[in-house]
């Protein structure tokens, strides 16, 4: 079954197509990287696919409902969580209060003047099992705007996580990272996906990470798909080669 | 208990126990008790406005127009329809918190600059509706010919119009539970979604919260805070204002915010309390007693950006 399924989306301003007639299918389960040089329309699509503004033309279909229309906070609400190419976080709260807003909104009690034991014991719960999957419990009650930029990042995918998404969008999610911290976040990703079995799409820059993670690959180029496959397939494609692969080598 | 509560304890309790004081010790020191009165009413505007600016991080320049509607909201009611102290408090509370509501749904799609500029119109609309409409609100001389009731227990009653220290403790009773509604509702899941969106608006999105919607409920809650002050200002003065309207008197109360400290929870009741000592102790010796205070509002601005009670807090960190 599909979770995300697109259905030839536009997106223009003005003048400008960003994204051309694309469409794609993700699996429950599967983990899809999106790929493709500087402006080939990678992260508006990706504002398309979460809200951020509706296409121009076609359709979006997760979890079997038409969302083409829905704001950003109704899809969040029905189980699609994402992370920025720019960490967004509330830098002066701790890491558990950063991930507690996210527990509680998911709990459904965003609107609530109180919370009661059983329910801020719930909560509780649920923000510490999210910050051990991510490896941020022992900096619980630090602020997130003092971390270093790579637990920052991971701060920002537990927020993510705390609400329960299925399916979870990572734009450039080592954008700006070190070996090391690159290494971290990827076994962190793939925890995510063989592990925890979240639906995962995301955009990447590096391809040893999109190599590794992926089990199918997008290439979009000046906002079309250029190719869709297995990393195999891909790196096989001439069209990819010379389109961006050729390019970066 | 871990030594930051016990902390956090001590100071709470100091802060009421100087509150439930103050009579005692204002009038040794020079002041009188009306003024300690006065500082409670504007620090609870002040924190009321703050409940938007500070925790939410949007700022009205407007909010003076739900605090003047209280006021007249407490006259009118005192004036024409019944002789109720608390009566008038609801009456007040509820005139300047529908007012908001209804202009909050208006209000609430800009940001920034421009929620700051339709506050401040829609302010002036009603600065101008109390200042024009003569025949209800006596227009420019303001509402006159009520005053504050004695409150009726039934079994007995309370004068609190003659007796200064009765109508203060009186108004620390209802800043008490209005200043307790806030804290408790700041600590709420709710609550948190304020602090969440001011720290981070498009992050808050992207958990799910409806970022307008939220800001509508924190911007009419603070709206029903508001008119409560208003309320319990025209109780201390007898007499409603056109100019508790107007957008000067806006301003004060987000210099008393910005002044004291507007990540704080009390920092706009220190503001307060500066900004109405120093008026009521510099306006005996000039006219141009505003000068002094906006000086002094420059200095806290440049000097200690997170305002007096911020610095206190800083450096005691």
């Amino acid at each position: 079954m599909n979770v995300l399924e697109i259905n030839n989306v536009t997106k223009r301003f003005g003048n400008l197509v960003a994204v051309r007639e694309v469409s794609l299918n993700v699996a429950k389960g599967e983990m899809c990287a999106i790929i493709g040089p500087n402006g080939a329309g990678k992260t508006t699509f990706f504002n398309l696919i979460s809200g951020f503004f509706p296409p121009t033309s076609g359709s979006i279909t997760f979890d079997g409902r038409d969302i083409t229309k829905l704001s950003t906070h109704e899809r969040v609400t029905l189980g699609m969580a994402r992370t920025f190419q720019i960490t967004e976080i509330f830098p002066e709260l701790t890491v558990f209060e950063n991930v507690r807003i996210a527990a509680e909104v998911a709990g459904g009690f965003r609107l609530r003047p109180w919370i009661n034991r059983s329910e801020a014991a719930a909560v509780h719960a649920r923000v510490e099992a999210t910050l051990k999957l991510v490896s941020l419990e022992a900096k619980a009650d630090r602020l997130v705007g003092e971390l270093a930029h790579g637990d920052q990042r991971a701060a920002e995918i537990a927020m993510a996580l705390a609400l329960k998404p299925h399916l979870l969008l990572l734009d450039e999610p080592t954008a700006g990272m070190g070996d090391q911290e690159t290494f971290q976040i990827t076994q962190l990703i793939r925890r995510l996906h063989r592990d925890s079995n979240y639906t995962i799409v995301l955009i990447e820059h590096d391809m040893r990470v999109v190599f590794h993670l992926a089990d199918r690959i997008c290439v979009l180029d000046q906002g079309r798909m250029l190719a869709q496959g297995t990393p195999q397939e891909i790196a096989a494609n001439e069209a990819v080669q010379a389109a961006y692969l050729g390019n970066a080598a | 208990m871990s030594a930051e509560q016990t902390r956090k304890l001590i100071v709470l309790a100091a802060i009421w126990i100087t509150l439930l004081l103050a009579p005692y010790w204002m009038v040794p020191l020079g002041g009188y008790t009306a003024l300690a009165t006065r500082v409670l009413v504007l620090g609870l505007a002040a924190m009321s406005l703050n409940f938007l600016l500070g925790f939410t991080g949007v700022l009205s320049f407007g909010h003076a127009a739900y605090f003047g509607l209280g006021a007249y909201g407490a006259g009118l009611t005192l004036k024409y329809l019944a002789p109720s102290t608390p009566l008038a408090l609801i009456a007040g509370m509820l005139l300047g918190g529908l007012c908001g509501a209804v202009l909050g749904t208006l209000i609430v799609r800009r940001r920034g600059v421009y929620f700051a500029m339709v506050t401040i119109a829609f302010g002036q609309v009603f600065y101008y509706i109390a200042f024009q409409w003569s025949s209800l609100t006596g227009g420019d001389d303001g509402l006159r010919g009520f005053s504050r009731q004695p409150l009726d227990f039934g079994l007995f009653k309370i004068d609190i119009l003659s007796s200064a220290d009765n109508f203060y403790f009186f108004v620390l009773l209802c800043f008490a539970l209005a200043v307790g509604a806030m804290g408790f509702i700041l600590r709420s899941p709710f609550g948190r979604t304020m602090i969440a969106i001011r720290e981070n608006e498009r992050r808050s999105r992207f958990l799910g919260i409806p970022v307008e919607r939220h800001i509508w409920i924190a911007f009419t809650l603070s709206c029903f805070f508001m008119g409560f002050a208003g309320a319990l200002y025209a109780l201390v003065n007898n007499f409603a204002d056109p100019r508790g309207l107007h957008y000067s008197q806006s301003g004060d109360f987000v210099m008393m915010a910005v002044m004291g400290g507007m990540r704080s929870f009390w920092g706009p009741l220190l503001g307060a309390a500066v900004f109405v000592v120093l008026q009521d102790y510099l306006s005996s010796i000039t006219v141009n007693w505003m000068s002094f205070v906006g000086l002094l509002f420059v200095l806290v601005v440049l000097f200690f950006p997170r305002g007096l009670l911020g610095f206190i807090q800083r450096s005691k960190a």
